[in-house]
């Protein structure tokens, strides 16, 4: 345990010297308060809650980006310490493979939380400042909609790790880890929905459509942020949510599964490879 | 003395590139050896299997009592690695990066700053690993290889890049690790460098190790012949033809210089009759096969049979 906490510390200083932490609590941060401020001029006429278009807002904006970031400090994380040769020296000390992803892993999480917590944090604040009124049910619907975003990004970071512990070079790791986020952001919801139009709802019942939505991590996400009551009615997923039949126990688990399967298989591809 | 690593009948191959082979030897407590072996003989991979980095297809490998590769990290905690390339984190400090070594070996952080004033790095502690030379990440390197006092050492070719005077310490240090009762296992393309600092010689090419034993024993072994060169006094020219028709197999060099190659075995009896009243020498010079030639005999005697 000693060994993950002082890897995970040494990732968060570097995190942090090489600005890394400060460029993304800044872009989260950014765009989170442009889209509260665009998006708050609407509120009345729809009859929401302020805080829930953001959250709206912000999901979307998570689906895009957190995946993103994400991925791109997870996918160098081993092979880029391979080829730089750092990894050969850490080896070298009293500290287990899994113990290494481990500690990277709370690392770039911990980076990963920061930078959501006060980006989206922000967005947040500056909408409580300007006087509008929040009921505590749109608050939990915020920190919620944070602590899923964090438990994407954590999806992402372990699907980085993998694709990192599993190619020989660098480059290929970058490319594998755009090719992820492509498929898993655009054209997994592209293909489902062009098979869903051509099927009409004749093969493809509740059960299926629940599978094949948890199947994408960000449509899990999806689901679970933008399929809930009031935030579903102004989303327009309520129906698509309603239809699956997934309450936000399974999407909370199929997310955790989905952070832990790809950890792990990284941990086992890293402990069998040579250096 | 008792054996701190061991290595016994070890294979590794690489898919199918052959790079150790079959190697079996031991390393003791308070002993410096000095592995030699050409570029790609399979020095690195002896050493990374020592480390546990990587398993042998076939052999048995014991450090302190440990097999490296198992996953138990007692023993690593007494190791030192300095790796061929040696590469640090850019962004962090040389403090920084040092305390995180020595976190990880569990060594007091109080240490670091003693340890980067030992290997002169105490002025550029405080900047970014990014901004140092190469001598200097490699002093960053030996630094991090001596935390906690370690029972082994495995310094992969140490001392390139750095300059002579950090040599000089270099060699101080790991004399001073010898007399501490630390195994100092010192990699190196040339013997010439190791002269004098190493007890014991380990040559491996391609992949076996083809010579084990002190510089004295390897000369033995190898019985390369001395060098003797003679300077002929000024005298008429009968007299020196006269005594090398005497005394055997002189070749001359000039008009003034004669020179052989001496077997161990008539050395002394050519010596003799050079320093002798009557022959026509003023000065004499005896060169002992140098270490490059001894190496060189060595690879050339492994060869040859092929
Ligand atoms: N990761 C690897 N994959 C494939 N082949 C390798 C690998 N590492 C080493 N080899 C091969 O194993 C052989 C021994 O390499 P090794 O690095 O041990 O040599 P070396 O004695 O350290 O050489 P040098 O003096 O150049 O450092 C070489 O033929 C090399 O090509
Ligand atoms: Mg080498």
């Amino acid at each position: 345990m000693m060994n993950i906490l002082i890897v995970a510390r040494k990732e968060i200083q570097e995190g942090l010297r090489n600005r890394w932490v400060l460029a993304t609590t800044l872009l989260l941060a950014a765009l989170a308060l442009t889209l509260t401020f665009l998006g708050s001029a609407p509120t009345g006429t729809v009859g929401a809650g302020a805080l829930d278009v953001v959250i709206v807002s912000l999901s979307s904006l998570t689906i895009f980006l957190v995946p993103l970031i994400a991925l791109l400090i997870s996918h160098d994380a081993i092979v880029g310490e391979m080829e730089r040769g750092t990894m050969l020296l850490l080896l070298s000390y009293p500290i287990g493979r899994w113990q290494v992803i481990m500690g990277k892993f709370i690392g770039h999480l911990a980076i990963l939380s920061f930078a959501t917590l006060f980006g989206y944090g922000a967005a947040a604040a500056a909408m409580a400042a300007t006087g509008v009124p929040i009921d505590t049910a749109s608050w939990t619907a915020f920190a919620s909609m944070i602590l899923s975003s964090i438990l994407l990004g954590a999806v992402f970071i372990a699907i980085g790790y993998l694709v990192s512990a599993l190619v020989a070079e660098r480059g290929t790791a970058g490319g594998i880890a755009i090719g992820v986020w492509l498929l898993c952001v655009l054209i997994y919801d592209m293909a489902l929905l062009g098979v869903l139009v051509v099927d009409q709802g004749r093969t493809i019942g509740g059960g299926l459509l629940s599978a094949l939505l948890l199947a994408n991590p960000t449509d899990a996400y999806r689901l679970l942020n933008l399929g809930s009551e009031s935030v579903g009615a102004l989303s327009g997923m309520g129906g698509v949510a309603d239809n699956a039949a997934l309450g936000p126990a399974a999407l909370i688990a199929a997310l955790v599964a989905w952070a832990l399967a790809p950890l792990a298989a990284a941990a086992m591809v890293f402990a069998r490879r040579e250096l | 003395m008792t054996d701190t690593v061991n290595v016994t009948g070890v294979t590794k191959s690489y898919g199918k590139v052959p790079a150790v082979i079959d190697v079996t030897c031991s390393l003791k407590e308070g002993e410096t050896i000095a592995l030699v072996g050409h570029n790609g003989a399979g020095k690195t991979t002896l050493i990374k299997l020592m480390l546990g980095l990587i398993r042998p297809d076939s052999g048995m490998v014991r450090v302190l009592g440990e097999d490296p590769a198992a996953g138990q990290f007692a023993a690593r905690r007494r190791l030192g690695y300095l790796p061929e390339n040696v590469s640090f984190n850019m962004a962090l400090t040389g403090r920084e990066t040092l305390s995180f070594y020595a976190r990880l070996k569990r060594v007091p952080l109080d240490t670091v700053g003693a340890l980067l004033e030992r290997v002169g790095l105490a002025g550029a502690a405080d900047r970014r690993v990014g901004t140092y030379s190469k001598g200097m990440r490699q002093r960053l390197g030996l630094a991090q290889a001596l935390l906690g006092r370690p029972r082994v050492l495995l310094l992969d070719e140490p001392t390139t890049g750095l300059d002579p005077a950090l040599r000089h310490s270099f060699y101080e240090i790991v004399a001073e690790l010898r007399a501490d009762g630390a195994t100092v296992l010192l990699s190196s393309h040339a013997l010439t460098e190791l002269e004098g600092k190493a007890d014991r010689v380990v040559i491996v090419n391609r992949g076996a190790k083809i010579a084990d034993g002190t510089i004295e024993e390897l000369r033995q072994i190898a019985k390369l012949p001395t060098r003797i060169r003679v300077r002929l006094a000024e005298c008429e020219a009968g007299k020196v033809d006269d005594w090398i028709g005497r005394t055997g197999a002189w070749k001359r060099i000039n008009g003034h210089v004669l020179e052989i190659d001496a077997e161990p075995s008539e050395k002394i009896s050519l010596l003799r009759s050079a320093a002798s009243t009557d022959a026509p020498v003023v000065d004499l010079d005896v060169a002992p096969p140098s270490l490059d030639e001894l190496y060189a005999h060595f690879l050339g005697a492994e060869e040859a049979p092929q």
